[in-house]
């Protein structure tokens, strides 16, 4: 019985556009288990040999190491009115200037620290809370079950993006990482149901039963047996709300209500249709942010993809 | 002569190169026969099953031929085998429990399957009700989803299912390792009791669970690393082994309901080579007790007694 | 089926409570007397209205009143479709304002959807049977998916709009026309709306065919496909079987999906300046105006509960599991 709503619990669909609360496409599929441990080498093997998985990382790390390492290369901050105002992409202006002369190159390195910091902490903060939420009711059951399955439900129906329009207008967000948090707060849900139903089918199999019956406290069965069965999940599952917390961090930037004392990709975005950058024709002030954060979150998916060849043998023929 | 399968080899694709998973079996299963195999899992018996129907995406069809009633099976062309699926060999799969479709109700899907086969249900349907009946089941399962019934009756009606065409060959995989031992014993009689009524005409059991061989099988035939260690009527695997492998796994077996492969066989050591790089000559040599200087060959699969086959050097 | 719905029934009948609880509670954090600010920040816009206005969110606040009272008298206020008056556009009640704009969002919104999840769906099918249409659909699909919706929508703005001029870029209506029941105006209306529904129809419309996609695949692996299979049933047979599966989970998505796609609607609004509610919580925002962003998002979230119990009950007509009441679906 377990095996037939396995499906339906885990919400396998990766749905559309996914701002706070998308989702694995993977099916997290009990009867794709995996070995645990022992094959750490076999997965690199595979990883290393997939394109998908290869491509998105390349794309993934090459970003970030220009978000670290760029601004020590640069040589106006991203709000000084360095040059002309609106001049195209030159030598000096990789990405030209924008209408008051601030040079966009230097505004989009800092804008991808943000995004960065975002995506690690925002999915780290939902990473946490979903996964403990989801181990402890997928374990415990019972009524403890019944209470997380119910706190769960609700965050889930509830629009998160809604909240967090209302918490960042009304308390006012400063700062990144206060932004991160808020993001994570509202995008766990599906993470936890999605580790629980985890949880239920590795529960009942014989070796949790023969650790349970050999008296180890359940803080070492979780640790020791049900997480390495399910690491390869769970990093996918970070992946994946990773790229969620950025794109509704780029959401809340764009409508104003980002972080007041740090560059952002969606400020830039706000900032260039607030000055009319699509009217003055100035591309290269809108392109970038976006562009950045396509590209960035894109490729997490796409590796996501690949990574489930990695891990579900199943798939590799594919 | 119901089935004659010849120097069959299927192997699986991996990207360390080919599992001889399947390497040189023959064999034939008479009219009206229901042979058991058994063996450690691995021993390339599921993979014998599923290569009799359908080959999965990474098992290929290396050399062999396989003779269903004077027809030879076209293995690798999955769009030619799909003149024989059903008609005339069918399957009980290990996974009984989840083949319907859980969104479809059984009859529906009988019908929709029926139809697939240009076969009118409205026509099969009192047939089918009939042997529904005859497993113990009321016809209203027919109206009902899956997940409405238990274990035992998801099997029966899988059993009544793959039959309902009267294939000349019926391929049973671990038919009765999930069910409790009360629908084991049900499904065990409604099996031969199926080969009884002609409704097929000759049966492959495969399980890990000998016993269940003892109540159904006719005769047994024990599969070692991907080839055959030997084939005799099933009282005279029991009584009177003689392949040292079937005389360890008759002698492992603890009691009625246990699954020899979760324990180590008692008193051999060592696992089953590599299916990757098999060694050449007898594959259970490294095991044996009986290990000579000829078992660096292969031993052939020859007749010692009447319907009694026999790999093995020491025996003669 | 009966249990499936009470339970339904108790999370939304909770979540509701939930909902308007935070909606009420997260102002009272705010940091000082929140009447001052609000009064203070409106009142360079309207200085003859401060008096009234004072007097008026002191009323409503009723921060002199016990907490719980305080509670009690929001949630009635709120039976009453009583969402406050606007500061903006003073003295115009929320609701009304709120109203006049929910045509606009939902005259994206559903068309944007409904055709996103069929197109999406089908498409998402398709690639799952054809290698090369897989290999060019899932890039593409997982790059507009992480597409933010705003940047499509500059994208749009600029190509269609500004370079090539198809295409109005502002507004729901041209500025110089008065609504009315007119072939010219529904024109001009349907001009308007091309490129705000089409920025929401093309992001939605990725993650539903990336969905649809990696369903099936698992559903064509599934022991019924693979059963099937063995007893010779035609590829469609099996494929139209894993369809229909895997529709099931799909429609779930949408319906946790919806909180999702309105958020894009709503900055989708704002780069378009569509006057819908995207544009009134900028707005409201921008003019410090808490009461018209209150209710906003108050009716917003209400509208995403109803819309999700509706999918819900679809969802009881479609899978047979929650009839036998061995399962549930989104909750």
């Amino acid at each position: 019985m377990r095996k037939e709503n396995g499906m339906t619990a885990t919400q396998p669909t990766a749905g559309p556009g996914a701002e706070a609360s998308e989702q694995p496409g993977v099916a997290g599929s009990p009867k794709g288990g995996r070995k645990a441990g022992g094959d750490t080498r076999e997965t690199l093997y595979f990883a290393l040999r997939n394109p998908k998985v290869l491509i998105g990382a390349v794309v993934v790390v090459a970003f970030l190491l220009l978000g670290l390492i760029g601004p020590a290369f640069l040589k106006y901050a991203p709000m000084d009115y360095a040059g002309p105002p609106m001049a195209p992409p030159s030598a000096d202006f990789p990405f030209g200037t924008t209408t008051f002369g601030q040079d966009v190159f230097a505004q989009f390195v800092a804008g991808l620290r943000s995004t960065f910091l975002v995506g690690l902490l925002g999915g780290g903060v939902a990473a946490v809370i979903g996964m403990t939420i989801g181990f402890v009711a997928g374990y415990r059951g019972g009524l403890i079950d019944e209470l997380l399955n119910m706190l769960t439900n609700v965050v889930l129906v509830i629009p998160g993006f809604v909240v967090l329009i209302i918490i960042n207008a009304y308390l006012g967000v400063r700062s990144v990482p206060m932004q991160a948090l808020y993001i994570g707060i509202f995008s766990w849900p599906w993470v936890a149901r999605a580790v629980r139903s985890q949880t239920l089918s590795l529960r009942s199999r014989d070796f949790i039963d023969l650790a349970r019956l050999s008296g180890v406290g359940v803080g070492t069965i979780l640790r020791r047996e049900v997480a390495p069965n399910m690491y390869s999940y769970l990093f996918m599952t970070f992946v994946l709300l990773f790229g969620g917390s950025i794109l509704t961090a780029a959401s809340l930037d764009f409508i104003g209500l980002g972080p007041t004392n740090a560059m952002s990709l969606g400020l830039m975005m706000n900032q260039a249709v607030q000055w009319s950058a699509l009217h003055l024709g100035l591309w290269w002030w809108f392109i970038p942010p976006g562009l950045g954060i396509t590209l960035i979150v894109g490729s997490l998916y796409i590796m996501n993809v690949g990574l489930d060849e990695v891990f579900n043998p199943k798939l590799r023929e594919m | 002569m119901a089935l004659a399968v010849n120097d069959l080899k299927v192997w699986y694709r991996t990207l360390r190169g080919d599992v001889k998973a399947l390497d040189g079996v023959t064999f034939e299963v008479a009219d009206g026969e229901i042979m058991g195999i058994a063996g450690e899992s691995g021993c390339g018996k599921t993979t014998l099953g599923k290569a009799l129907i359908r080959l999965d995406t990474r098992m290929k069809h290396v050399g062999g031929t396989v003779v269903l009633d004077d027809d030879e099976l076209p293995l690798a062309d999955d769009a030619a085998m799909r003149r024989y699926r059903y008609r005339e060999v069918s399957l009980i799969p290990q996974y009984a429990m989840s083949a319907m479709n859980p969104t479809r109700k059984i009859g529906r899907m009988i019908r929709d399957l029926l139809a697939a086969h240009n076969v009118r249900y409205a026509e099969v349907l009192p047939e089918l009700e009939r042997r529904l009946k005859l497993v113990g089941l009321e016809t209203d399962v027919l109206k009902r989803y899956p997940i409405e019934l238990s274990g035992g009756m998801k099997q029966r009606v899988v059993l009544v299912l793959s039959t309902l065409l009267n294939p000349s060959l019926l391929i049973g995989d671990e038919v009765t390792s999930a069910l409790d031992v009360s629908s084991q014993k049900a499904v065990a009689r409604a099996l031969v009791e199926f080969r009884d009524h002609g409704f097929v005409k000759s049966m492959i059991v495969i399980t890990h669970d000998i016993s269940v061989l003892f109540q159904v099988a006719d005769t047994i035939l024990v599969m070692y690393a991907g080839h055959l260690a030997e084939k005799a009527p099933a009282k005279t695997i029991i009584n009177a082994p003689l392949h040292p492998y079937t005389k360890m796994l008759i002698g492992a077996l603890p009691k009625v309901g246990d699954r020899y492969e979760e324990q180590q066989l008692e008193g051999i050591e060592g696992r089953p080579p590599s299916l990757l790089e098999p060694p050449a000559g007898c594959r259970f040599r490294d095991r044996c007790p009986l290990v000579h200087d000829k078992c660096a060959e292969a031993p052939p699969f020859r007749e010692v007694a009447e319907g009694h086959h026999v790999a093995c050097w020491a025996v003669s | 089926m009966r249990g499936y719905l009470a339970r339904k029934t108790l999370v939304y009948g909770l979540t509701f409570v939930v909902a308007v609880t935070l909606n009420w509670l997260i102002p009272r954090l705010m940091p000082g007397d929140p009447v001052q600010r609000m009064v203070a920040r409106a009142a360079v816009q309207h200085p003859e209205t401060i008096a009234s206005m004072t007097d008026y969110y002191e009323r409503t606040f009723g921060l002199d009143l016990p907490i719980w009272q305080q509670y009690l008298n929001y949630w009635a206020a709120l039976f009453r479709g009583d969402l406050g008056t606007s500061v903006w556009l003073f003295p115009a009640p929320v609701s009304e304002v709120v109203l006049a704009a929910v045509p606009y969002t939902l005259g994206i919104m559903i068309p944007a959807i409904l055709l996103s999840f069929v197109v999406g769906n089908s498409v998402g099918a398709m690639a799952a049977r054809s290698r090369w249409l897989d290999n060019v659909a899932l890039p593409v699909g997982y790059l507009i998916t992480a597409m933010p919706y705003m940047w499509l929508a500059i994208l749009l703005a600029w190509g269609f709009g500004v370079a090539l001029g198809w295409f109005p870029v502002a507004g729901g209506y041209d500025f110089g026309l008065v609504p009315q029941w007119t072939w010219s105006f529904a024109l001009d209306l349907l001009q308007h709306w091309v490129l705000p529904f089409l920025s929401l129809f093309l992001v939605a419309l990725g993650g539903w065919a990336i969905g649809m996609r990696n369903l099936i695949i698992y559903e064509l692996e599934s022991d019924y496909s693979n059963y099937l299979a063995a007893l010779g049933a035609p590829k469609r047979l099996i494929r139209q079987y894993a369809f229909r599966n895997a529709m099931l989970p799909q429609i779930t998505g949408l319906a946790l999906q919806l909180g999702t796609i309105l958020g894009g609607a709503l900055v989708t609004e704002i780069v378009f300046a569509y006057p819908g509610l995207g544009k009134l919580v900028l707005s409201a925002i921008q003019n410090q105006d808490f009461f018209l962003l209150q209710g906003t998002l108050l009716f917003v979230v209400i509208g995403v509960l109803v819309a999700n119990f509706v999918i819900d009950i679809v969802y009881v007509l479609v899978d047979p599991r929650t009839r036998t009441g061995l399962t549930g679906a989104t909750a």
